[in-house]
């Protein structure tokens, strides 16, 4: 068989369809919509099933903690009534230590219940030791195809870390050098050894994560007798926002705000050799954020079922530097040592908690582990290496790939709103491109409408601003 | 070092040169090759780093490579230390016993 990229990139279809065991044919419609609840049912369990598959693998039912100390804080730089009590989800707990085992762990499950022999995964993050952590219970074999260094053969310390993880729990680790060809690489062994693509944005993957909003939603109402007002989630691929979101729709808190965060790497270019290990997030940062809210289907399976722009009430950017502040007020305030990644989330509920009145509640839904690499000293260690300033100032001289400020104090923490008008135009934009098409019918309208949370009349209007007829 | 059979090792291959790249890749990218390193038990005899060999990874899967390290190691740490998070720290403690009742009342 010809292993050029062409060529196997040419197959790509072909493999996906095999290793993941979805038809994404027959649930296409019109000129570019396809059934999405449609897609969420190849998912044959419900959420009490969910709940039991995961359960027997140690993932889920993780504690949810009252912030009071950060809280307090919180108040000393709010209005007089402002300075919403802050929840946390302790994550950190699932098996292999974040959310992400909520993904794999229906992805483990299927892969094994339907025969396959092993699970392959694409990922650099977290999603690498929860998937060959899933498969070592689950006694299927595992192989995660990570991009970790640089041409000079430097890793970022997180990264390094995964890796380490990964084999930790028996998985083979492949490790590449900067580039989207990764995806390429991936498809060869999918090719050679047939096994299962637990790829982030299959529905199993999605609907592993809606027990995690379930759960934040029923908890904070038996708690506190309401649902939350708000759940901040820290976006990236969009899985977590999905996910979480759909968990809280079906825990019935339909007033719930959803808010995505992410940390702000504008002007950093994700394929570039060279701006690789400037960067201190590896994940949670806009660099997926925003392509992936824009075109979802971007990702490694031909429909992805992470579509955050469903769901999305607000979205807004935080600083490196704040999320690293972050992590030092957890552990120094709250006894929680945790991964910085995951507290992107934290560090934006803790400027939009200022703004909230007292009464009300925000959750901030994950929190992953920390350790040697994943760890604050060590990330800014490696950022100093790289030539980037570490100092402590005003969040506002943040400079993405140049300079990490941390806050003098809690006062200055803040956020930037995203418009998600933007976002939605730019999916629109991408719709048309991608399918390249003059004219689209009603359903498509109304899909597109449902797959950003917008009106009719909208997407109507900016279907017509790019030229496209509705017929 | 020499490598035996058995052996914890780990090898590299270039996957893609400068000119078999995908296109729309940063200039920078574009340069250099895509590279791969993958971890194994050495098939061969034994073999000196530089040398090509074959592995059996955890998945069982054979691999040929040029052997770069034998008994690789994880060397990421927790860093230095940042004096710029220590002073966070220190200052967030000291405002939390202005605002918490309690908080520091045993000094």
């Amino acid at each position: 068989m010809n292993k050029s990229y062409q060529a196997v990139m040419g197959r790509k279809n072909e493999i996906m369809k095999k290793s993941v065991g979805i038809d994404y044919k027959v649930l296409e419609y019109g000129r570019i919509s396809f059934d999405y609840e449609g897609l969420m049912k190849n998912v044959p369990y419900d959420l009490e099933d969910i709940a039991k598959i995961q359960s027997e693998t140690k993932v889920g039912k993780t504690p949810l903690f009252e912030l009071k100390n950060l809280t307090a804080l919180v108040r000393k730089y709010a209005p007089k009534g402002k300075g919403a009590r802050i929840f946390i989800k302790d994550e950190a707990a699932n098996c292999s230590g974040s959310f992400k085992d909520r993904r794999a762990s229906l992805s483990v499950y299927h892969a094994k219940k339907i025969g396959f022999k092993g699970v392959i995964a694409a990922t650099s993050g977290n999603y690498g030791a929860t998937v060959a952590a899933q498969a070592a219970q689950r006694g299927i074999k595992c192989i995660v195809v990570q991009e970790v260094y640089d041409s000079r053969k430097v890793g970022q310390p997180e990264i390094l870390e995964k890796a380490r993880k990964c084999e930790a729990y028996g998985a083979e680790v492949v490790q590449l050098t900067v580039g989207p060809e990764l995806f390429y690489v991936f498809l060869t062994l999918l090719e050679e050894t047939g096994y299962f693509n637990a790829s982030l944005y299959t529905p199993y993957s999605i609907a592993g994560i809606e027990t995690l909003g379930y759960e934040v939603a029923a908890e904070i109402k038996e708690r506190e007798g309401k649902f939350p007002d708000a759940v901040v989630i820290t976006h990236a691929g969009g899985g977590n926002v999905t996910g979480t979101a759909r968990g809280v729709l079906k825990a019935g808190a339909k007033d719930t705000k959803i808010i995505g965060a992410s940390v702000d790497l504008t002007g950093l270019h994700m394929a570039s050799d060279n701006d690789f290990n400037k960067k201190s997030f590896t994940t949670g940062h806009t660099g997926f954020g925003v392509p992936f809210a824009v075109w979802p289907d971007r990702s490694d399976v031909p429909r992805n079922a992470a579509r955050p722009l469903r769901y999305l009430d607000r979205y807004v950017t935080v600083t490196q530097g704040e999320v690293f502040y972050t992590t030092e007020l957890l552990a120094q305030l709250e006894g929680l040592e945790r991964g910085p990644a995951g507290n992107t989330s934290l560090a934006a509920a803790i400027a939009l908690a200022k703004e909230m009145d007292e009464d009300q509640i925000i959750v901030v839904q994950e929190t992953e582990y920390t350790g040697a690499g994943k760890h604050p000293l060590a990330q800014l260690s490696f950022a100093r290496e790289n030539g980037i300033e570490v100092k402590i100032g005003n969040p506002e001289e943040n400079i993405p790939g140049k300079t990490i400020v941390i806050p003098e104090n809690l006062g200055q923490m803040g956020y930037k709103e995203i418009d998600l008008d933007d976002l939605r135009k730019s999916y629109i934009k991408n719709a048309v491109n991608t399918y390249n098409v003059k004219e689209v019918e009603d359903v498509d309208v109304e899909f597109l409408a449902e797959d950003i949370k917008w009106t009719k009349e909208n997407v109507a209007k900016t279907l017509k601003e790019f030229g496209v007829k509705v017929m | 070092m020499e490598a035996k059979k058995g052996m914890w090792v780990e090898i590299e291959n270039t996957v893609l040169t400068p000119e078999e790249r995908a296109p729309h890749l940063p200039e920078d990218t574009k340069r250099v090759p895509l590279k791969m390193w993958v971890r194994g038990f050495l098939i061969d005899e034994q073999a000196r780093i530089g040398d090509e060999v074959m592995i059996k990874t955890l998945t069982d899967r054979l691999v040929k490579g040029t052997l770069v390290e034998v008994n690789p190691r994880h060397i990421h740490d927790f860093g230095n230390c940042v004096e710029e998070l220590l002073i966070s720290g220190y200052n967030v403690k000291k405002e939390l016993s202005e605002v918490v009742k309690g908080a520091g009342d045993n000094e």
